[in-house]
């Protein structure tokens, strides 16, 4: 059985400031880690891995310093990393993402089971897990708690607003995580070492999946991002510190100057 | 020349600071308090390989080097004095001196479980009458056909109590004394003879122990002696040397630790309508704690590497004491500096500044105190003009 999961790297930070000039994120200082459910994502494959012998293979799209995401999750245990980087797959909207990453699954070929994260700590879109298996022609389970594997399907129990679904698909089938599944393993000493010195990143650019660079990147995006921006810090509020009687007044005052009463 | 951590240690140490954060800091109050050593700790440690993190993968280890080793000891004791204390003694000086001197043999049965953390060491040189003299150890062993018969006693041996395999240094030939007559040997918890005596009460790293150990006709195989028969001060005096390294390492934890803590808390306490970070006095005391530690960090990770790179000769051994000199000392003048800032609470055991305060105490006496590795700076230095001193 071969499962692939993919992983993103996103900043280290839920909260993402935002350079007010230029609108785009400020990313100097701030570590950049796997996103943490495809943490998770990553966790339920590779306890799959540990009972059935499964292959692991993790997946990412992104510049060339995200192998640093990969190479961590050789750390805790996948088998292979393939990362698409390329200038033609920058500037890239959710739409654009998962046809790049669809046409390398589409250039993998023989997976079983499709596994991601529900979404990422930056743009909180939760799109490309579902688009991909949109692309893919597959069955797709998002917001998935727990799952079980046999006879070439999978049944999934998915989170619901008041309760849990429970979902049956054939395989191959891509599953959303969500971060309640597991609590992801640390990766062993040793194996931070062996992923850095011995393991391998295979690098796939446009070429190697095939894809034309019309439909990739920022000119296969029909969406784009025309301005980012941070709403206003609130105003400080008002303390009034004169006894209760004067501060009664005090705020009767301040309210009539404001027009509210 | 380049300062930066490669990416393998970069991760090492993110994977090393969350375990500390989850695994340790919640239960750093408790084991102090109750002195419990934390075999919790030990167990998910051993299996995420860090308790062999500087020897090769190939005798169990990480294959981090000394580099990764001070790693682990700077992120541990920022959460936990105890727990990076029982680390030290087990992989710095205990599975350190069988890496450093043991044969291929006693490597693959002794230090390959030590690494994986399925067994503990502890290392034994003090005795009652042998502290910073450690050459006027009294404990004996005899050659007796096939083992060597080791009578004596060693105190506040760290882990002393909680060993499977101790490396214990003894006088082989009382006339030759410390240059010929004394052989390094791993003593095994379960050796007839073996016994383990009072375990003490400590003012701090109280979640580690500190027992007496007793040998009494305690009978140790003749392949047990480690290193060449007569020099096991040798190999002891180069055990510490590398074990200085990472004790210098987890003090420079502990001092970041103790600088973060009294910024945060500078920031948050108010005081004559504004924080006490606004006071010359905090800001100087911020300061100097600042400028020593990262003084202290180039000086570590530069001995480490070092150590790593292979250039272990005099200047290594001086470079080292310096590390536990200077280390102990910035992170007992922070540890009391914090204490300061943090005024009343400071001394409160609700909080961990006080915690920090007790167990850095002991950085300046255990593993050679510091008179002693200065008078050893100082020896290295005259030699260099030709002038030995004794």
């Amino acid at each position: 059985m071969k499962i692939v999961v993919m992983i993103k790297q996103v900043p280290d930070t839920t909260e993402v400031k935002l350079d007010q000039r230029t609108g785009t994120l400020i990313r100097e200082g701030v570590p950049s880690i796997i996103n943490p459910e495809d943490k998770n994502a990553l966790e339920e494959a590779l306890t799959l891995k540990e009972s059935t012998g499964a292959e692991v293979v993790v997946i990412s799209m992104g510049p060339p310093q995200a192998e640093d995401a990969l190479r961590e999750a050789l750390a805790m245990g996948a088998d292979k990393a393939i990362l698409l980087t390329d200038r033609a797959f920058a500037g890239a909207d959710t739409w654009a993402t998962a046809t790049t990453v669809g046409m390398a699954l589409k250039t993998i070929g023989d997976f079983d089971l499709v596994l991601a994260g529900r979404q990422a700590i930056d743009g909180d879109t939760a799109q490309v897990g579902p688009q991909v298996a949109e692309y893919l022609q597959i069955p797709q389970i998002t917001y998935v708690r727990e799952f079980v594997l046999g006879d070439g399907k999978v049944r999934a129990r998915r989170a619901v607003e008041d309760g849990f679904e429970e979902i049956e698909a054939e395989l191959p089938a891509l599953l959303t995580i969500i971060k309640e599944a597991n609590t992801p393993r640390f990766p062993h000493a040793a194996a931070i070492m062996t992923a850095y010195r011995e393991q391998e990143v295979t690098f796939w650019g446009a070429e190697d999946i095939g894809a034309d660079p019309e439909t990739v990147g920022l000119k296969g995006s029909p969406t784009q991002v025309k301005r980012s921006f941070s709403p206003p810090p609130k105003e400080p509020g008002q303390i009034i510190q004169s006894a209760p009687g004067e501060a009664a007044k005090d705020l009767v005052g301040i309210l009539r100057n404001k027009n509210i009463i | 020349m380049d300062f930066t951590f490669s990416k393998e240690h970069q991760l090492l140490r993110r994977m090393v600071r969350e375990f500390a954060e989850q695994e340790v800091a919640p239960i750093a109050e408790e084991i102090d308090r109750e002195e419990r050593v934390p075999f919790e700790v030990l167990e998910k440690a051993g299996k995420l390989g860090l308790m062999g993190i500087p020897f090769p993968q190939k005798y169990g280890g990480a294959g981090a080097g000394e580099i990764g080793y001070c790693i682990l000891m700077e992120e541990m004791n920022k959460v936990c004095g105890s727990t990076a204390t029982i680390i030290g003694a087990h992989t710095g000086i205990g599975a350190m001196a069988i890496y450093l001197d043991g044969t291929e043999e006693q490597k693959q049965k002794y230090l390959v479980p030590l690494a994986r953390g399925e067994k503990i060491a502890a290392f034994a040189l003090t005795e009652p009458n042998a502290g910073s003299d450690a050459a006027a150890i009294q404990t004996r062993a005899v050659r007796d056909g096939d083992s060597f018969v080791l009578n004596g006693s060693k105190t506040w041996i760290t882990n002393g109590d909680i060993a499977d395999v101790i490396s214990v240094l003894a006088v082989t030939d009382p006339a030759l004394g410390a240059r010929g007559g004394v052989t390094a040997f791993i003593v095994e918890k379960g050796f007839p003879g073996f016994k383990v005596g009072r375990k003490e009460e400590k003012l701090g790293i109280r979640g580690s122990s500190t027992a007496e150990l007793f040998f009494e006709d305690c009978r140790v195989p003749v392949e047990n002696a480690l290193g060449m028969f007569g020099v096991g001060f040798l190999t002891f005096m180069k055990t510490l040397d590398v074990g200085r390294i990472s004790l210098g390492a987890g003090c420079l934890g502990g001092a970041q630790k103790a600088l973060e803590m009294s910024m945060d808390f500078a920031k948050s306490r108010y005081q004559f309508g504004a924080p006490v970070a606004a006071k010359q006095a905090i800001q100087w005391m911020i300061a100097d704690m600042a400028m020593e530690i990262e003084a202290l960090r180039s000086m570590i990770y530069r001995t480490a590497w070092m150590m790593d790179s292979g250039q272990t000769g005099r200047e290594f051994s001086t470079m080292a004491a310096m590390c536990k000199v200077y280390g102990s000392e910035v992170l007992c003048r922070a540890a009391d500096v914090a204490v300061q800032i943090h005024g009343g609470m400071g001394y409160m055991k609700k909080y961990p500044v006080e915690r920090m305060y007790r167990d850095a105490r002991i950085t300046r006496i255990f593993e050679g105190t510091n008179e002693i590795q200065r008078e050893i700076i100082a020896r290295n230095l005259f030699r260099k003009l030709g002038l030995r001193l004794r």
